[in-house]
This record gives C-alpha cells, structure tokens and sequence, in this order.
C-alpha cells in the first residue's frame, strides 16, 4: 500500500526502474491506462490545453458576429455551410453557449485540478504517487464521455445546446423553445454529468493524498500555497458537485421522463402547453448556482495558490504572510458557498434575500483584498527576476486586481439593476478567469515544464507570448467594461438596431481584432512548448533554484517520483534567509545546513 | 532583450495598466459610451452608487497597480543589490488590510440598501398601469380598459408599444408565457426578470418624456436579439388621448377572443 511505504521513511526509497525492452501491455499500462499521477496530469494537460484551443475558436466566432453581424464568416462559414456563409441567430447562441461550457468544464476545471493537480500533489508533499492510484486514472478516463457527448453535440440535430452555459429552465427543458434545446441539450447533460463524476474522483483522491501522505516532517503548515489551493480546491468540490449532479438528474428527467420540476403550470412555448408544470425556474438557478458560484472559487485558487509559489521564487523571498495567505483562501471558500444569491438580484428572487447576499458578497471580497496586499508585500523588498513565469504571474496579481474590483460593481445590487446581463459582467468573469486563472496556468506551464519533460521552454519566445498575449487580452477585456456601463446586454446576436447601442459597432471591431490577435499569438506558445520539448535545453532538477519538494526528485521524475525519502525540515519560503550562502534553503535542506553555511563563511 | 533594460520594459508594461485603465474611462464618455440618458426618478441614486464604486475601487485599482510598477522598478534583481528582504510578513500590516477594507465593504453594503428598497421593495400601493407578458420573442401588453381593471372582458391589448405617463408612479404587472426573460429599459434604469408561472412588480416614475429602447436581457432563444419594444413617456393628457384612439381602434376591429380576455392571471 503506498499510504503505509510514504508514512514510514526508508521503504519507499524508490529507484529508477531498470531498462528493459516492453510488450505492446506494458506501454498501455504506462503511458495509456497509466496509473502514475504524472502521466495522468499529463494527459489532462494534453485534453485540456485542445479543447482550450477548440473554446478560443468559438470565441472567435462569437466574436466574429458581434462586430460584424450577419457577414459571411470566414473557415467557419463554409464549414456549416448556412445561408450561405452568414451565420444563423440560432447558431450564434449555440456558439457562445458552447465557448463558456468547453472553457469551463473542459479546460478551466479539469486543467487546474486535473493537469497540475495531479501532476504537483504527490511531487510537492513528498509522496510516490496518489493514494488511490485507480480513483486517479478513472478521473481522467471519465472525461472522454463528457468530451464525446459535447463533441458529438455539435452534429445532432438542432445542433449543441444553446440555453447558454447555466442552461435555465424553461429554455433547457423544453424542445419546442430552441433548436439546441433537443438532442444537444440532453448531450450537455450528460457530459456535464461525467464531468462531475471525474472531478468527484480527483476531489477525494487529493483530499486523501494531502492529508494522509505528506513526507515526513510535511506539517499542513509547511504546505506550498499551490497545495493549499488544490487541497481547498477539493473540498469545495466534494460538497458542491452532488447538488449539480442532483440538479443535472432532475433536469434530465424533466425532459426525458416529464417530471416538472423546473417548469411551472400552464405553460405556453411556441402556442402549445408544455409539459406536467407545477415546478419552479428559480429551482434550478438555487441549485446550478450553489455548485456555480463555488466553482468560480474552484476555477481561481489552485492559480492563487501555483501564482504564489511562482512570485516566491522569482522574487527571492519568503512569502508575505503565509499563515493570513492560507486563511484567506479558507475564507473565500466558506463564504464561497453562502453568496450564489447574487447570481439571482434580478431574477425574481424575494429583493429582501438580495440584500443578506448583498453582505455575505461584499464581505468574500475581503479575503481576495488580503490576498492581493500579501501578493504585493511578497514582491517587495525582493530581488526581482523577470521569466516568463514570474511576468505571466505578475500580470495574473495585476489583472486580478482588475476582475476583483470590477466584482464589487455587481455586488452593488442597485448597481447591478443596470449592469446585470451587460458586457461589464463579461468583462469582469474574462478579468478572473482568463486574465486571471489563464495566465496563471501559463505561468505554470513555464514554470514546472522543466519538471514535466526534462527541458526547459525557450525564454525569448517565451516573453514575446506574454507581451502579446497580455496587449491583446487587455484590448479584448478592458473595453468590454465601458460597453457595460453603456448597458450592451450579453447574447445578442445583433445589437446594433437598437438606439442605445447602434454606435457601439466600431469599438466591438477593434475588440474583434484584438481576440484574433491573441488566438493567433498562441501560434508561438503551441511552437514553443512542442520544440521545448524535445530539442529546449536540458533542466537539471532544480532549473529555478526553488525550496519545494518537486525540485528534489528527477526531472522527469521517474515512476515512483523520488530516488530518496525526502525529509522536510522547513516551510516552502526560505528564500534569501541571512547567513546562508545559497540564497535559497530548500525544504528537504538539513537543519543545519544554515550553521554549517555560516561556519563555512568565517573560515 | 538584455536583463537590465527587460527589467525596465516589463515594470513599464505594468505602469501601462493603471495609465491606460484609467485613460479608457477618461475617454470614453466623449464618445458617448457612457452610461446612456437616465429619465427615471430613482435612476440618479443608481448612477450616484455606480460612479462612487467607481471612483472608490478607481483609487484602489491606481494604487495598487502603481505598488506593484513601483516594486517591480526598484526591485529588478538587475539593479538592485545585494539580497531580498528576508521577511515572512507583519501582523500590523495584515491587521490594518483586513480591518480598513472590511469596515469600507460593510459601508458600501449598507450604503445600497435604501437605493435597492426603493426600487425594488417599496412598492407603491396601486392598481397596475399595465401588464407586460414576454414571450419568444416580443412583448405583449395588456392595458385596464374603461373600468380601469385588469383581466376583464374589456382590456387593451398591444404588442411591443409600451406607453407610460411621465412625472407618475407606474406599476407594471411582468409575467412570461414560456421561457425566462428580462425586462430591461436602459434610459430608466430598471430590469428585471420575467418569470413563467411568477407575477412580478416593477415600478418606476419617468420624469421626462421621449421614445427608448425595450431590450430583452435573458437569453430566452434565437430571436432573443430582436425582442425589442419601445417604451413612449408621455405627458397624462397625451397618454389618455393615446389610450382612448387604440382602444377606439381595437374595438373596431374585433372583439377581443373569449379565451384570451378571461385568461388566469
């Protein structure tokens, strides 16, 4: 059992297997159905960044009809083949519906978790692998049916689904009130299903593994924040996703079985009465966003946790406040579960219940401004050494800063009465999720890629995707708030007939042209990361000069992770600490190590 | 890119942030894409709230992101010397950043309350001016005909035309026929979801007159882009001779449909 060989130093000193020559068996067991955690991060990583490719696509084309409206589109157009090249209306809200489902559940979700998640847990708590090795390789063998039944959605009839990512009832249950709302949405269902199932298995696995099978001397105070965040990450999703899974069932049998659960009485779409009724709307957002709104937290904090750790190397300097660092994270997620309401100011919840939601969603603000000032106090005083990793890491505090304040405006539930539904919602979720978390995933990806394949990525071309990227998200994203403030509602296919917003046309262009330019930019990040891998230049173990575990093992790290039992004598932070002549103690560095140092120094 | 001057470039591009944040704010209220006209009586508390959280998390947002240009500038391992500050943090610091922004989130919670009840709490005691039914993917009206009540054999119906008197309370009665909607009218400041199977209050009181947008804010289909309506406020004598000439004019066209007129609320 590898919980008992972790726990007790000296059994689980791990060598290198042998090389020998493999059957066809052997290979699916090791790279396919493998059951090693890193292989399994691996393949995470691999799904996650093409669908992440397949969402910036259809962004593009949601794009695409939002500056240009009812223009032949270019590839895609011809590709569906519609009306001659334009698209339709019904395929617009298919499009966007789609983007915000891949990025979230396909890409967002399963790369923070499930990538580096994987990948890190065992490699930074000292274990040789996870504690349930099986659990682990089902997590990711769980995705391929969510990743068939959203695929093959795109080619039923009616197309995928098209009630928008939150999928509200009526619109989702009832076939007659969209094309998307038949087979597609049955499909969305049941991916999101496997989904939850997947990161349902991952959420104990990590659970179990941070708790029961850190190395020797790894107390939770000792912890990397990159394993506070997955471990907090986890919980959150162990109490959250039985209620969406509960919610997706009771969806499902709305349209399948004619149960009403989300569907009142009396109901008229498309002039026929529509199914059993006495059920209620607002039922389903209760329940999509009590799993929802968690998972905005969910989406965010392994980044906060991976940016952290980052910062702490590139800075040379022990992590400001590590202990407030820590709770703050605690306290987003226990708030995170009692704020889902603000989701609902306008949708016909009691306005009275809008203002206890109000509070609790102002006062989860509070953990992410401590966050924030720790982040800046980190940098400080530091030696400051700008990598690829630490600029993708420093823009994901800037741009962080950004989407946490925009979130207050929304908070406002006055405020809100306007902004609801507009452009400046959108802004601020792009603020947070893509400014935010995807820059931090690239910061890690920049980061640990030396870990993962032996190698690290060119610097040059490095910088040049993040300046590029960084130029075009802001030109995409920032404008996007003062589109909101003139009220430009989200999901309209066409909004330029409207008085309020017919001169909107030339700015929603420039921000087009800005998506093109940072999808075409990830040209140079795709060249990058595969010519790194086999030709960038060979990484020993410890390429960053970093303290936690991972840069004591291999890299690659070979089956089983370290070629000793690494023994921690210290927190992940000691950087630059006086007297020591290295400006870095790692966490497995001898206690003494400092003493000799400076015994060593006055010879 | 040589390591000093990356490290000036880089704090640069992070100084560009806040300069060019604040510049598209600066700037885009000359272009008029700014918060559109606002006729309603309540909509000016609304802006008020809008443009104080703006210039509140305005000074945050300057703040902060000239901290981390101004320590990435003075910190760039390139030309600082020796070593990093070794420092785990500060109990005071962590005190005083926890008490201030907790204190000023509580303030500005408290501070919406009125403003929120307002619109949407303190109903006026009325009969409703009008019903409003959304459904894929128009708006459908339903005035009190002579005997000023709703859901009687002589009610006004109309599509997509809404009129209100100006300088007077309105209620309007919002409901759905078949999936979520949004009643969402820009220049007053009001939105709200329509509801299936909910019967839901707006209210509101324009105070000037004019021709706006109705705009649909729930995704609620594929023609959920062209559910527009019009909203006219108009003066009390204007909106009666209105009222008058489009019942005049239903009356002389059909009788309204039995099953129609005597529908359940």
């Amino acid at each position: 059992m590898s919980i008992a060989s972790t726990v007790s130093p000296g059994t689980a000193a791990t060598l290198p297997p042998a090389r020998k020559p493999r059957p066809v068996s052997e290979f699916l067991s090791t790279y396919v159905f493998s059951k090693d955690h890193k292989v399994i991060g691996l393949q995470f990583l691999f799904s996650t960044l093409l669908w992440f490719l397949i969402g910036g696509l259809l962004a593009l084309a949601v794009r695409w009809q939002v500056a240009w409206p009812w223009s032949d589109v270019p590839v895609l157009g011809k590709l569906f083949a519609q009306e001659g090249g334009q698209m339709s209306p019904e395929f617009y809200t298919m499009l966007f519906t789609m983007h915000a489902t891949v990025m979230i559940f396909l890409v967002i979700i399963p790369i923070l978790a499930g990538a580096f998640g994987n990948f890190l847990i065992p490699l930074m708590i000292g274990a040789d692998d996870m504690a349930f090795p099986t659990l682990n390789m089902l997590s990711y063998w769980f995705m391929w049916p969510a990743f068939l039944a959203f695929g093959a959605s795109f080619f039923v009839e009616g197309g995928a689904a098209s009630g928008g990512w939150t999928s509200y009832p009526p619109l989702s249950t009832n076939t007659a009130s969209s094309p998307g709302s038949g087979m597609g949405q049955t499909l969305w269902l049941l991916g999101l299903t496997m989904v939850g199932v997947s990161s349902m298995l991952g959420s104990v696995n990590y659970m179990t593994t941070i708790i029961l099978m850190r190395a020797p001397g790894m107390t939770m105070f000792r912890l990397p924040m990159t394993i506070w965040g997955m471990f907090i990450t986890a919980v959150l999703q162990a109490f959250a996703l039985p209620v969406l899974t509960a919610a997706g069932f009771m969806q499902l049998s709305d349209r399948m079985l004619g149960t009403g659960f989300f569907s009142p009485e009396g109901n008229i779409v498309n002039n026929a009465i529509a199914g059993a009724g006495g059920g209620q709307p607002l039922l389903w957002q209760h329940l999509f966003w009590f799993y929802s709104h968690p998972a905005v937290y969910i989406m965010i904090l392994p980044a906060m946790g991976m940016v952290s750790d980052i910062l702490t190397t590139f800075a040379r300097k022990p992590l400001f406040g590590y202990r407030p660092m820590v709770y703050s994270i605690a306290g987003i997620a226990g708030l995170g579960f009692i704020v889902w309401g603000h989701h609902m100011f306008m949708s016909g919840m009691n306005p009275a219940l809008g203002i206890t939601f109000m509070v609790s969603t102002m006062m989860i603000a509070l953990p992410s401004a401590v966050k924030t000032f720790n982040w800046l106090g980190t940098v400080w005083g530091g030696r400051i050494q700008f990598t690829t990793a630490m600029l993708f890491a420093l823009s994901f505090v800037s741009m962080f800063i950004i989407g946490g304040l925009s979130g207050i405006f929304m908070a406002a539930t006055p405020v809100d009465i306007f902004i609801h539904d507009t452009y400046f919602i959108v802004a601020h979720f792009h603020y947070v999720l893509f400014a935010g978390t995807a820059m931090g995933v690239w910061a890690a990806i920049y980061f640990w890629f030396p870990k993962m394949f032996g190698r690290t990525m060119n610097e040059f071309w490095g910088k040049a995707h993040f300046f590029l990227t960084f130029i075009f998200l802001n030109g995409t994203f920032f404008t996007m708030h003062i589109l909101g403030a003139v009220g430009f509602p989200r999901r309209l296919a066409d909004a330029y007939h409207y008085e309020t917003f017919h001169h909107l046309q030339p700015l929603n262009a420039f921000m087009t042209w800005c998506a093109i330019g940072m999808v075409a930019t990830q040209v140079i990040f795709a060249a990058n990361f595969f010519w790194s891998m086999f030709f960038g230049p060979v990484a020993g173990r410890n390429p960053w000069n970093s303290n936690t575990l991972e840069w004591t093992a291999p890299s690659p790290p070979g089956h089983g992770n370290f070629d000793f039992q690494p023994v921690v004598h210290r927190g992940p932070y000691e950087y630059s600490v006086p007297g020591v002549e290295k400006d870095h103690l790692m966490q497995t560095d001898p206690p003494n190590a400092a003493a000799a140092a400076a015994a060593a120094l006055a010879h | 890119m040589g390591s000093r001057f990356g490290g000036i470039f880089w704090s640069l591009l992070f100084l560009a942030v806040p300069v060019l944040g604040v510049a598209t704010f600066a700037v885009a209220p000359a272009y008029d894409i700014w918060l559109p006209k606002d006729v309603s009586e309540h909509g000016g508390a609304i802006d008020g709230l809008f443009l104080f959280i703006l210039a509140l998390t305005g000074v945050v947002f300057i703040a902060t992101e000239m901290l981390l240009f101004w320590f990435l500038w003075k910190y760039d391992a390139a030309k600082a010397t020796g070593r990093a500050t070794y420092i785990h943090g500060s109990h005071t610091l962590e005190v005083v950043w926890t008490i201030i922004p907790a204190a000023t989130l509580l303030f500005l919670a408290i501070y919406q309350m009125n403003t929120w009840a307002d619109v949407k709490m303190r109903r006026p005691a009325m009969a409703p001016t009008v019903e409003v039914v959304a459904r894929q993917f128009e708006w459908r009206l339903r005035y009190p005909g002579r005997d000023g009540m709703l859901g009687t054999t002589d009610d006004l119906f109309l599509t997509n035309d809404l009129h209100l008197p100006v300088d007077e309370d309105v209620l309007i009665q919002l409901k759905s026929m078949d999936v979520l909607h949004s009643f969402f009218l820009p220049n007053l400041r009001i939105k709200q979801d329509a509801v299936p199977g909910m019967k839901i209050p707006v209210w509101f009181k324009a105070k000037e007159t004019g021709q706006f947008d109705i705009v649909c804010a729930e995704l609620c289909g594929w023609g959920h882009y062209k559910m527009k309506g019009r909203v006219t406020i108009e003066s009390r004598e204007d909106f009666d001779r209105w009222l008058e000439k489009t019942y005049a004019a239903q009356e002389a066209t059909q009788p309204v449909p039995e099953d129609v007129a005597v529908s359940p609320e």
